[in-house]
């Protein structure tokens, strides 16, 4: 209840701002471009598609990759959704407000959360809109399409609480915004870096942590449970930090 | 729980609270309490612990040692159940600036709790008794800024909790808005606790019930309105005279000694019991012309500078001492 309430004060003060409504419009620009060059190629190759066994189909060849664009646009766009969340309120003395007000901190971070994901959940459905709209003239396989919207639906929540957390950690929001995105673009390497030296069992761990490495088996239509589960700690670590960041708030400065 | 914090009358009580950042001692050892009715004065100079103590109580900073209860409840223990009874006004109103003003409210009225279906009932409420009736439609960002503490204000008390803590409420507000809000925390006072931290001194004098002056962390004075008055009540007699006399005559028929002012106006120390009385007979029978005659009174602000510099003093024997 209290955690809907901050999530919709957080996207309203979203919605008031020209930031959100630019944001929507580049990403939606961007993607749209790609949208519709892969379906020039599409058209291109189609007709030795066709001769082939087993050829991949739309999906495959339009709807994947544009999932997988937009996981990279989104991990530019995130921090800057992000980055006002805590270090705003922060600088500009309002945290007190929430602090004074009945509500736990939890409360306060899951309801953070729950507001930038909102905010990109309606950005997620615009840009399915795109590879959904072929539908009225072809068949899509809406299996490995919904393996790849719940992979970038999961991504995006884990950019989101690193957003967060990194937010909360400061007074200003750009540092936050510039953290973050270092941090997550680290975290995306780490599979190149693995790759290297693949027979050290290092290398193997590090490239088991890499955000890319889960999100490119479900963008292949795979469910594996072991990469939701590696989401879902993601996320819940981070906002597990961020709670215990803003009580360290309270306690000493 | 002790039969003592059950009392429903004490709303606030602040036990043996310290508060250290780092080295620094910001508070030492403080205990108070208030009841439901009272409006209590926090005074001090800058940096005495005043706002660090607001933010204690309104359970922004916890405190190093000590507990605060609020209506009874444990502020550290059940954080949720007694921050549901106070508002808070920070010395920097906690607004949104991309807000209307009623969208601010009612996001201040959720949070607190308020059930939806009087969420409406609450703002109209609350903006009619703070005068932001004609500003609902605005954007906060576009307010004067004595109209964002009207909007301030009124986010600590649209729930109507028993405690209401204003840190310097009436900063950067016209005198008419100053003696609106004076007004308001008047009425507030009536089925609540507030709270008043300020540095303009005659508003303590006329909104207040009790006074507490902090100094270097540690509170330094606690007192009555009245109790304060008496203690401001000097020891002379000001004289005002149109035809005066030199100032041997004066002193002879008083027979204390007496001081020249300014050109007929006469301080007379030593306040006997019918000094007033000789004063005045002298006065009449030897038509000096009397204007005047009042007891001196000391300035509020005079009794807080000699409380604070005298409290300075004693720390600084007490520094030369320990060397």
């Amino acid at each position: 209840m209290m955690v809907l309430t901050i999530a919709g004060r957080e996207l309203r003060s979203l919605f008031a701002s020209p930031l959100a409504w630019s944001i929507l419009t580049v990403v939606q620009v961007i993607l749209a471009y790609l949208f519709l060059s892969q379906m020039d190629l599409f058209m291109l190759v189609q007709p030795q598609l066709l001769s082939m066994e087993g050829a991949p189909g739309v999906t495959e060849l339009v709807a994947v990759p544009l999932l997988g664009n937009a996981a990279i646009v989104l991990l530019l766009v995130v921090p800057l959704l992000t980055m006002r969340l805590i270090s705003e309120e922060r600088r500009s003395q309002t945290l007190s407000l929430l602090f004074s007000a009945p509500v736990s901190m939890s409360e306060i971070v899951l309801g953070k959360f729950c507001g930038v994901m909102g905010f990109l959940l309606i950005m997620l459905a615009m840009i399915l809109l795109m590879p959904v709209s072929l539908m009225l003239g072809t068949d899509l396989d809406l299996g490995m399409l919904a393996a790849a919207t719940l992979g970038l639906v999961l991504l995006v929540a884990s950019f989101t609480a690193l957003g967060v957390f990194m937010s909360a950690l400061t007074a200003q929001p750009t540092v936050a915004a510039v953290s973050s995105f270092g941090l997550l673009l680290l975290l995306w390497m780490l599979d190149w870096a693995g790759t290297n030296n693949s027979e050290a069992e290092a290398g193997a761990l590090i490239k088991y942590l890499s955000l890319l490495r889960h999100f490119e088996s479900l963008l292949k239509g795979v469910f594996d449970s072991s990469d939701v589960v590696y989401y879902l700690l993601f996320v819940t670590m981070f906002l597990v930090l961020s709670i215990r960041r803003l009580d360290a708030d309270r306690l000493q400065h | 729980m002790n039969t003592q914090t059950n009392n429903d009358d004490v709303l606030i009580r602040v036990e043996q609270v310290s508060r250290r950042y780092g080295d620094l001692q910001a508070l030492d050892d403080i205990s108070f309490e208030v009841k439901r009715g009272e409006v209590l004065g926090f005074l001090g100079p800058n940096g005495a612990g005043k706002s660090t103590t607001m933010q204690i109580l309104s359970g922004n900073l916890a405190p190093t040692a000590g507990r605060v209860l609020i209506n009874g409840i444990d502020l550290l223990d059940q954080p949720k159940q007694a921050k549901a009874q106070l508002g808070y006004l920070p010395d920097q109103p906690p607004i949104y600036r991309e807000l209307r003003v009623d969208e601010y409210l009612n996001y201040c009225a959720r949070l607190n709790r308020i059930p939806s279906s009087q969420c409406k009932q609450a703002v109209a409420t609350v903006k009619e008794r703070c005068g932001l009736s004609e500003v609902g439609k605005r954007l906060i960002g576009n307010l004067s800024k004595g109209y964002r503490q009207r909007v301030g204000i009124a986010q600590a008390i649209i729930h109507s909790p028993a405690v209401v803590i204003l840190d310097e409420p009436t900063v950067g507000l016209d005198p008419i808005q100053i003696r609106e809000i004076r007004q308001l925390i008047r009425e507030l006072s009536e089925d609540h606790s507030v709270i008043l931290s300020t540095h303009i001194l005659p508003e303590v004098q006329t909104v207040c019930d009790r006074v507490q002056i902090i100094n270097r962390g540690r509170l330094i004075l606690s007192d009555s309105i009245e109790g304060l008055q008496q203690r401001m009540q000097g020891t002379a007699l000001r004289v005002v005279l149109r035809r005066p006399p030199s100032l041997e005559v004066l002193a002879n028929c008083a027979q204390v000694k007496v001081e020249d002012v300014a050109p007929g106006v006469f301080r007379v120390c030593g306040l006997g019991e019918d000094l007033e009385r000789k004063v005045l007979q002298a006065a009449l029978e030897r038509d000096w012309g009397l204007a005047e005659l009042s007891p001196e009174r000391m300035s509020l602000e005079q009794l807080f500078v000699d409380m604070t510099s005298l409290e300075a003093a004693v720390a600084e024997h007490a520094g030369e001492a320990a060397a």
